[in-house]
């Protein structure tokens, strides 16, 4: 790459820290519970890490400018956009996706009532919606309708299938099983 | 006779989408996989003067880059026909890098191919391209002198003027006239999922494609011409769509771009559009302006509708969205003229976008109806309800199925129209001035031209597989197959999977123009029915079958089980029978070839469309509060689904009338607010709750299971309702989409 020679140079002060990169490094990832090591480029973001390196492809690339939330996952319990997230920077981090929320073969409430109310068309930007949704429940910001579509309002859904989406983060939050 | 049809399944690839399992045409695991990066001009007209990629080419991780200047020639250039034809579908006549020519901007110059995403994107950004400019042309504005009217459109399947009767003399001679010009903002679709295209050559040069697309075989067919490879070495695979809204309706040069980058540099190569370049490389609804005259008798009963339509489109096709179709039939009228005027200018090509046309086109029309209802002092409802035709005004033909009337008048009572108030500002809720607003909704019915196929298999354990080559892009598809297998073959619904997704599967055409449902259904229908009668022959003829010399016709299956109609003890099972037989399956073929083009019938699915908004006196602010649509679209196969996909299209109308429009930088030539953080579609926030209801209508005409469609409809009419009661909260009269807070300041303080 260009910048090989000039960013290699290391800055001689004691409380500076390593230079990592810019070719490939060591990084480990530890992603729902499991603890992975990959050999990547600093630059990768989080996404690109769990969906071209870990074929982790649950978590979705929308926009990958941050805009439309379908690359939402967890870092240490928080939503984070995992688009505007380096995979470097999560490392002694927990990293959660979907494909770490079911309980085995139990599904999460919240998975199963996004089915039971047809809260998605296409899926593609169901992921996300499902970890915010989920999120937003431990983050007490389901209190009503009104709060349910302002704290949602970062998953963009272009199948509009938002009327069902706040129905299945409402049965979850009231304990229904679905309709 | 159809248990399973028209109830509410839930999707059966449900469980993958929330798991995070479906893997859509970027995500299936590849070894040896490179990563191609589409670099776009950056101007819209121009000649390229130099290529200089020795530093891309030098740069880590780099297998090549692509340009005019080394990209293989096209085989040939196939035209452009709408997907559902079934042929080679481009989105447009043209393949970019076969020459230093630039049309628009973001037309690809070049893809570079390097072993990670990361240094793909690095290095697209070192390949330096000089180009020589003219200043462009991309605005309405700048073409409205120099327009011209086509001969055809829409792929040369529309004519580009539409007469019936006298309209000068029905205009002179109505007693109110209506006459209002609307204009229209770009709309892009912004499915969630950017176009991707993951292609890989085997080592006798067959060539797989993963691509995210409406419908496989239209890439397969696409891919094929322009590479000059005999279709069968071409397999599509289609699993799973991120959405698409007519963005995947027609096959862009990226698909065919990744195979040849695959061939390149001899590993399988994936190609994802960024969300920029998803404005730039698959299509748009056109900037576009209509004029509308309305003659009508003091009655309200419309004498005359003259309907002309300026559109940008680009130096290569004559292409507007046909937006003077439904508003020409959907009332009982005499005098009618229709125009279509295109003007050239340096933009791609537009395309299909959901409701193509009537989107547009119904705002116009039931903008200038809710005007004619205050002119003469009806009620808009009632207006509509006097208008109604119960043939094609067009030809003169019964309509194989309307439930117009029914859908009104649903409508209105679902919402509560009854008793409004028809002044304007005359509701207030503290800040919130509150207007209700009604519009027409219609969609013609389009049908495939060529045969649709299914295939349908029964195992010995009484388990059957159903075979089409559709894709799943939100539509339920797969869910609704199943329905209709298992009621066509008398077997429970878990008894059957349904399977689509690739083009080696029985060949059937793009879902497109709410055909896609209609055109399986009748395939898989006739796949299962002959399934059945071919099980029924073998028992009655089978001297150890219960049925032994029973006539076919006096068997009836259910739950698996062949019985006679009169004697339901006297029967067995298909299992049984296939057991004792030792034969291990039992497999069919449908084959369903679509009505011809004149059926003696007009085919439209009608609608009504109705809202309530709250305008904010002070910031201009419009919120639609609640939203009630009704429609007749023929058999419906799975409520569930059906009324997900109509809701949806309901909201996708709230974002046309309030939010979404892409607009251009004139100096430069580029789509200003080419994201998703400027591209504004609707949030959570933005969306209410919807009432979706559809009336039963006999519908035995479009196709064998009378299945007319759900994905446009959805859409029609919604501008106008909230254009209407916008007007009857503020007393302004939108006429230009979205409408924008300021023209409502201007107007209401």
């Amino acid at each position: 790459m260009r910048s090989n020679t000039q960013a290699s140079a290391r800055v001689e002060t004691p409380d500076t820290a390593v230079v990592r990169g810019p070719g490939d490094v060591e990084v480990w990832l530890s992603v729902n519970g499991a603890a992975h090591r990959l050999a990547i480029e600093p630059r990768v973001s989080l996404l690109d890490a769990l969906r071209d390196r870990l074929e982790l492809t649950g978590t979705k690339k929308g926009c990958n400018q941050g805009a439309c939330g379908a690359c939402t996952v967890w870092v240490d319990g928080e939503r984070v956009l995992s688009c505007l997230t380096l995979a470097i920077a999560c490392e002694r981090r927990e990293v959660r996706t979907i494909e770490g929320l079911a309980d085995g073969q139990t599904l999460h409430p919240m998975q199963a009532a996004f089915i039971a109310r047809d809260a998605f068309q296409c899926g593609y930007c169901t992921p996300g919606q499902i970890m915010s949704a989920v999120a937003l429940l431990k983050e007490g910001h389901a209190k009503d309708d009104s709060d349910i579509r302002e704290w949602m309002s970062g998953n963009l859904c272009r199948c509009a299938a938002y009327p069902h989406i706040r129905s299945a983060i409402r049965d979850v939050r009231d304990g229904k099983t679905g309709d | 006779m159809s248990p399973a049809i028209g109830g509410t399944l839930a999707r059966l690839d449900g469980r993958a989408k929330v798991s995070g399992s479906a893997r859509y045409s970027g995500e299936v695991p590849i070894p040896h996989l490179a990563h191609a990066v589409l670099i776009g001009a950056p101007v819209a007209n121009a000649r390229i003067t130099a290529v200089d990629a020795t530093e891309a080419e030098q740069s880590a991780g780099v297998l090549a880059v692509l340009t005019h200047l080394n990209l293989p020639k096209v085989a040939m250039q196939p035209s452009l026909l709408p997907s559902l034809a079934g042929l080679a579908a481009p989105g447009h006549t043209f393949f970019p890098m076969q020459d230093d020519t630039v049309h628009y901007a973001g037309q690809h110059v070049a893809v570079v191919v390097a072993d990670t995403l990361e240094r793909a994107e690095h290095a697209a950004t070192l390949v330096r391209i000089d180009y020589d400019t003219t200043p462009p042309v991309t605005l309405l504005e700048e073409i409205k002198d120099q327009a011209y009217e086509p001969q055809k459109i829409f792929g040369g399947l529309l004519p580009g003027r539409q007469v019936r009767g006298d309209i000068e003399a029905g205009l002179r001679d109505a007693e109110v006239r209506v006459e209002a010009m609307y204009e229209f903002a770009a709309n892009h679709h912004n499915p969630i999922e950017p176009s991707t295209t993951t292609a890989a050559w085997d080592e006798v040069g067959r060539l797989t494609l993963y691509d995210g697309i409406q419908g496989p075989t239209s890439t397969q067919l696409t891919a094929a011409a322009f590479l000059g490879v005999p279709p069968a070495q071409i397999r599509v695979v289609s699993n799973y769509v991120g959405g698409s809204f007519g963005s995947k309706a027609m096959v862009w040069p990226h698909a065919t771009l990744a195979a040849m980058a695959a061939r390149h540099v001899g590993r399988p190569v994936r190609l994802a559009l960024n969300r920029e370049q998803m404005f730039t490389s698959c299509g748009h609804r056109e900037q576009q302006r209509q004029h509308l005259t309305l003659g009508a008798r003091a009655d309200g009963k419309l004498v005359a509708v003259r309907h002309h339509k300026l559109s940008l489109t680009s130096h290569f096709d004559d292409w507007a969205e046909p937006s003077l179709q439904s508003p020409a039939i959907i009332y009982d009228y005499p005098n009618y003229e229709g125009i279509y005027r295109l003007g050239r200018g340096n933009i791609n090509t537009p395309t299909f976008t959901r409701a193509p046309g009537e989107a547009t086109g119904m705002f116009a029309m039931e903008s200038a109806m809710d005007e004619l209802a205050e002119r003469i002092g009806v009620d808009p409802v009632e207006l509509r309800l006097r208008n109604c035709s119960d043939t094609d005004p067009a030809t003169g033909d019964p309509w194989s199925s309307s439930g117009l009337r029914e859908c009104l008048e649903r409508g209105a009572e679902l919402f509560g129209w009854a008793g409004r108030d028809p002044r304007p500002r005359q509701r207030r809720e503290g800040n919130w001035l509150i207007g209700t607003g009604m519009a027409t909704a219609a969609y013609p019915h389009a049908q495939p031209v060529n045969p649709q196929r299914a295939r349908a298999r029964i195992y010995s354990d009484g388990s059957v597989i159903v075979e089409a080559g559709v894709s799943e892009f939100g539509t339920g598809i797969s869910t609704a197959m199943t329905l209709v297998a298992a009621d066509g073959l008398g077997v429970t619904v878990d008894q059957v999977r349904f399977a689509g997704g690739n083009t080696d599967m029985p060949n059937i055409t793009a879902a497109v123009g709410s055909a896609g449902a209609g055109a399986a259904s009748a395939a898989v229908h006739l796949s299962v029915t002959a399934l059945r009668e071919q099980l029924i022959g073998m028992a009655v003829a089978d001297e150890q079958s219960p049925l032994h010399g029973a006539d076919p016709a006096a068997v009836v299956v259910e739950g698996g089980r062949m019985a006679l109609r009169d004697r339901p003890d006297a029967g067995e099972t298909y299992s049984a029978m296939l057991q004792r037989k030792l034969v291990p399956d039992v497999e069919a073929i449908g084959n369903w070839i679509p009505p011809a083009q004149d059926v003696g019938h007009g085919m439209h699915t009608f609608g009504a469309q109705f809202a309530e908004v709250g305008v904010d006196a002070e910031l201009g602010l419009i919120r639609v509060r609640r939203m009630v649509g009704v429609f007749a679209p023929g058999r419906v196969l799975n409520r569930r689904t059906a009324h997900s996909q109509l809701m949806g299209g309901m909201l996708w109308g709230l974002g046309q009338t309030l939010l979404e429009a892409t607009r251009m930088d004139a100096r430069s030539g580029r789509w200003a607010n080419a994201s998703l953080a400027d591209y504004l579609v609707p949030v959570n926030a933005d969306s209410p709750d919807v009432v979706v209801d559809t009336v039963e209508v006999h519908e035995n005409v479009v196709n064998p299971l009378g299945v007319k469609g759900v994905g446009e409809i959805g859409v029609v009419g919604v501008a106008a309702a909230i254009g209407n009661a916008v007007y009857h909260a503020t007393g302004y009269r939108a006429r230009s989409l979205p409408i924008a807070l300021d023209d409502i300041l201007s107007q209401a303080s």
